[in-house]
């Protein structure tokens, strides 16, 4: 749409050439700084606060409505997950990571789990393989609609937020199914997962692909061409692609810049080299962009379900190393052996190889990576979270400064940020 | 191995040290003085072109004798190429590396997490402050091996610390000098950021 | 007749004998009212951080929907609400917060600490986590689980509703503000101290720390 011109009367000492309020540093001279004068209004937004996605504070500097300066305050979930990390063994760090990314669960377990893997040097089954892409499918769909519930709430639209929980409610019913849990679902273990899909798990799953597609037309002829959001949305939050690169963005942010990264594509893992799909990519990366780059994935990743449905193999989900995998229950009970493995897996963990492995997998909101650092114990030296919604969240004030207030919080439900990760 | 590193060592020299590759990922370790140059030089030079920046984390292990390693995860995207570059610090020294914020602006957050949780210092950075815990965060920082899992303090002083933090915890200077001019602040408290100090928390131990 | 209950006055005399009746009357009428409306139309405060936030939402939407059980609207200034319903863990960095925000609610309040991490720190047993929002702010309900179910969450407030209509407008104290003391703890050191003790004996196993 069109560019949006900010003047600055009073207040700042001026614009600087990159077209940012020049900013007096503390140690000047008295006198020598800016003429506030009481015409700035400092306006703490959160941490407490419904439209800020989460525990994020946002400090702006307000000239009238629009906003001069905004700084971004995180670490009001921070809860040592990563120090945490170095006290558990491998498997006991996959439950940890239900709660990073709280609202795409079994992504995060997916991703831990391949990070360990690549570390140990252990390939999984082929069905293994296909249920973890159900799963981070599965993720991507309920992260998305939560973004856009929310985001439609922040942006004054409630009926999609009903419409996507009632959707999201339908995808828990099958997590719970599986896992047992409707949220913290501790999916994956290293080598395999913890369960195999039940009976009745792929019926329902078709059933969702079959008739989610329409409420994704109903959301989309509610949101896509209506004045009001389509008024708040474009031209809002833009990011160039060079912007977008060297500020580390990832995921439906970075494309919708322009940039056609994707990391199931560029460095493929669980076979999506295999998978038919689509990638969209945004052309002016604003708010609007990046509402229609995750509304198409939204499309596309029901795609790559009734494809891993469709080739879902029999086998067993878990590799055969018993140093790896705890053995059958009745077999523990009866084998010598496997008994012996049960006890030094349960007691004693299982230790990786002297080294280091990192992956990162393409997350609801990003480049979702892990970095395992080990001694040759059971237990990480070091666990590091590659945040893709803390990064992306950097680039907040240099997306939203010159624009009013309720563009920034437009620019914030874009972001699609959640803390649990942020924070980590 | 990835070739840059060949590339690299031809232009740096001693500067760039030993290459390995682990679970087919190439890391290269480099001269914490030149780091800022080797890697410009990565991000700048066609047909390496690393513009991306992945991540900046830092690890210290469990040995005591090795050093306290910052890590750089490097990326092409056109090429779809990762490096991992690190550098060595003396654990017990003083940490201390160069910021690369203007290089990649991504790395502003990143390394502001390194320096809350390891206390590596980024020289040149524009706004070295604590990001995940506290501005006058009193116990140490986090992830350092000799910080025990349930911090320093009993459990009642980190309540007394936190509830107690003073707003100087909570805001950044920029916003303090804002506030001043609105007067929310005391007066011995705006004389005192006036003069560049950051106070602590009253009364604790 | 005994020794008032109110005011204590041992010796009955005239204007306690009236006194009693009154406080009879209050207890026998005014009281059911005054419970059932506010028991009926619980206000929350959602105080919502992680995981358990998202089931709060969940039990919100139309599957499970509180609004049924009185909480139509979500008052998201603590200054109209009645229920602060901490959903998730409350870290160090967010203890303040949740102070300030319980001093800012008008009486009468109450508090449902939602999850295994608000009611005891969880699985975070780490430098950053408190160790249950009961150091912190006076809580009424527990609700367990990890995350609870929209159930549980809604068990919870049925409880809370129960725990309302036992109360009376005629009970000394039971209304007051419990400022914090000068060290700004809520409870005594030791105290804090004895409810954070790691779970069990989990520190002396060696699977974990």
């Amino acid at each position: 749409m069109s560019t949006r011109t900010v003047t600055y009367a009073l207040g700042t000492t001026g614009i600087a050439p990159g077209g940012e309020p020049v900013r007096v540093p503390l140690g000047a001279a008295a006198g020598a700084g800016p003429e506030l004068g009481g015409e700035h209004l400092l306006l703490n937004i959160g941490p407490q606060h419904p439209a800020t996605h989460g525990v994020l504070r946002l400090v702006v500097e307000l000239d009238g409505e629009t906003v001069v300066r905004c700084i971004p305050h995180v670490g009001y979930l921070h809860s040592g997950f990563e120090k945490l990390g170095e006290y558990r063994f491998y498997n006991q760090i996959i439950p940890l990571t239900d709660r990073t990314d709280y609202l795409a669960p079994m992504s995060n377990n997916v991703a831990v789990a391949l990070a360990v893997e690549k570390l140990m040097g252990i390939e999984i089954t082929p069905r293994c393989t296909v249920l973890r892409v159900i799963a981070c499918e599965m993720s991507r769909i309920i992260s998305h609609l939560v973004w856009l519930g929310t985001t439609g709430i922040d942006l004054g639209a409630f009926t999609p937020f009903l419409w996507a929980f009632q959707q999201r409610e339908r995808i828990y019913d099958l997590q719970e199914m599986w896992t047992g849990a409707r949220l913290t679902t501790s999916l994956t273990r290293v080598g395999g997962l913890m369960a195999d899909i039940p009976e009745g798990f792929t019926a329902g799953l078709r059933e969702f692909v079959r008739t989610f597609p329409r409420t994704l037309v109903e959301l989309d002829r509610v949101l896509t061409r209506n004045a009001i959001w389509v008024g708040r949305t474009q031209g809002v939050g833009v990011m160039t692609a060079a912007e977008a690169t060297n500020w580390s963005l990832s995921g439906p942010m970075l494309r919708a810049s322009g940039v056609p990264i994707d990391v199931r594509k560029d460095q493929p893992y669980l076979g999506y080299e295999t998978y038919d799909f689509a990638v969209p990519v945004g052309e002016h990366g604003d708010v609007y962009d990046r509402y229609l780059v995750r509304l198409e994935e939204l499309h596309q990743s029901t795609r790559i379900l009734e494809q891993a449905l469709d080739r879902l193999p029999d086998g067993p989900i878990n590799v055969t190393d018993p140093r790896v995998i705890l053995p059958p229950k009745s077999r523990a009970m009866s084998d010598m052996e496997a008994m012996i493995f049960h006890f030094k897996q349960v007691m004693e963990g299982v230790s990786a190889p002297v080294g280091e492995a990192y992956l990162g997998i393409e997350g609801p909101k990003g480049e979702l990576g892990n970095y395992f650092v080990s001694d040759g114990g059971a237990k990480p030296v070091r666990w590091r979270i590659r945040p893709p919604a803390f990064i992306n969240l950097a680039a907040l004030p240099k997306m939203a400064e010159g624009h009013v207030l309720s563009d920034l919080i437009a620019i914030n439900a874009s972001v699609d940020i959640v803390m649990g990760e942020v924070d980590r | 191995m990835n070739p840059s590193v060949a590339a690299v060592r031809a232009t740096f020299g001693s500067a760039i040290g030993r290459a390995v590759e682990l679970c087919g990922d190439t890391i290269v370790y480099v001269d914490p003085a030149r780091l800022a140059d080797v890697l410009r030089w990565l991000r700048d030079t066609p047909g390496h072109a690393y513009d991306y920046l992945v991540d900046i984390t830092a690890v210290e292990y469990r040995d005591r004798e090795r050093p306290l390693e910052v890590v750089y995860f490097l990326r092409a995207l056109a090429r779809a190429t990762d490096l991992r570059v690190k550098v060595e610090l003396d654990p017990a020294g003083d940490l201390a590396v160069d910021s690369v914020v203007s290089l990649w602006a991504g790395a502003n957050w990143l390394e502001r997490e390194v320096y809350d949780m390891f206390g590596v210092t980024f020289r040149g950075h524009p706004d070295l402050r604590r990001i995940l815990m506290w501005e006058t965060y009193a116990e140490g920082f986090p992830l350092r091996k000799d910080f025990p899992l349930r911090g320093r303090f009993s459990r009642a002083e980190q309540v007394h610390q936190a509830l107690n933090a003073n707003p100087e915890a909570h805001y950044s200077l920029e916003e303090l000098s804002l506030a001043e001019v609105q007067q929310d602040l005391p007066p011995d408290m705006v004389e005192r950021l006036r003069r560049g100090e950051r106070g602590a928390v009253p009364n604790s131990e | 007749m005994g020794k008032h209950e109110v005011t204590g006055i041992a010796s009955p005399n005239w204007l306690t004998t009236r006194a009693d009746a009154l406080f009879d009357r209050v207890k026998q009428w005014l009281d059911p009212a005054v419970n059932w409306s506010r028991a009926n139309s619980l206000w929350p405060m959602p105080f919502g951080t992680a995981c358990c936030a998202i089931e709060f939402m969940a039990a919100a939407a139309s599957r499970f929907d509180f609004a049924r059980f009185g909480m139509e609207r979500q008052a998201f200034s603590p200054r109209q609400a009645d229920v602060l319903i901490c959903a998730g863990r409350l870290p160090f960095k967010l203890a303040p917060v949740i102070r300030r925000i319980y001093d800012q609610m008008p009486q009468p309040k109450w508090v449902i600490s939602m999850g295994a991490c608000a009611s005891t720190g969880g699985i975070f047993d780490n430098y950053a986590m408190v160790q249950g929002i009961d150091t912190v702010v006076p809580v009424d309900v527990y609700v367990p689980g990890c995350p609870p179910r929209p159930e549980g969450l809604l068990y919870g407030v049925l409880l809370l509703h129960k725990k309302i209509k036992g109360e009376s407008l005629v009970t000394p104290g039971l209304r007051e503000e419990h400022p914090l003391d000068e060290r700004g703890l809520r409870l005594p050191p030791a105290t804090i101290d004895e409810i954070s003790e790691p779970f069990g004996n989990s520190l002396h196993q060696f699977r974990s720390a």
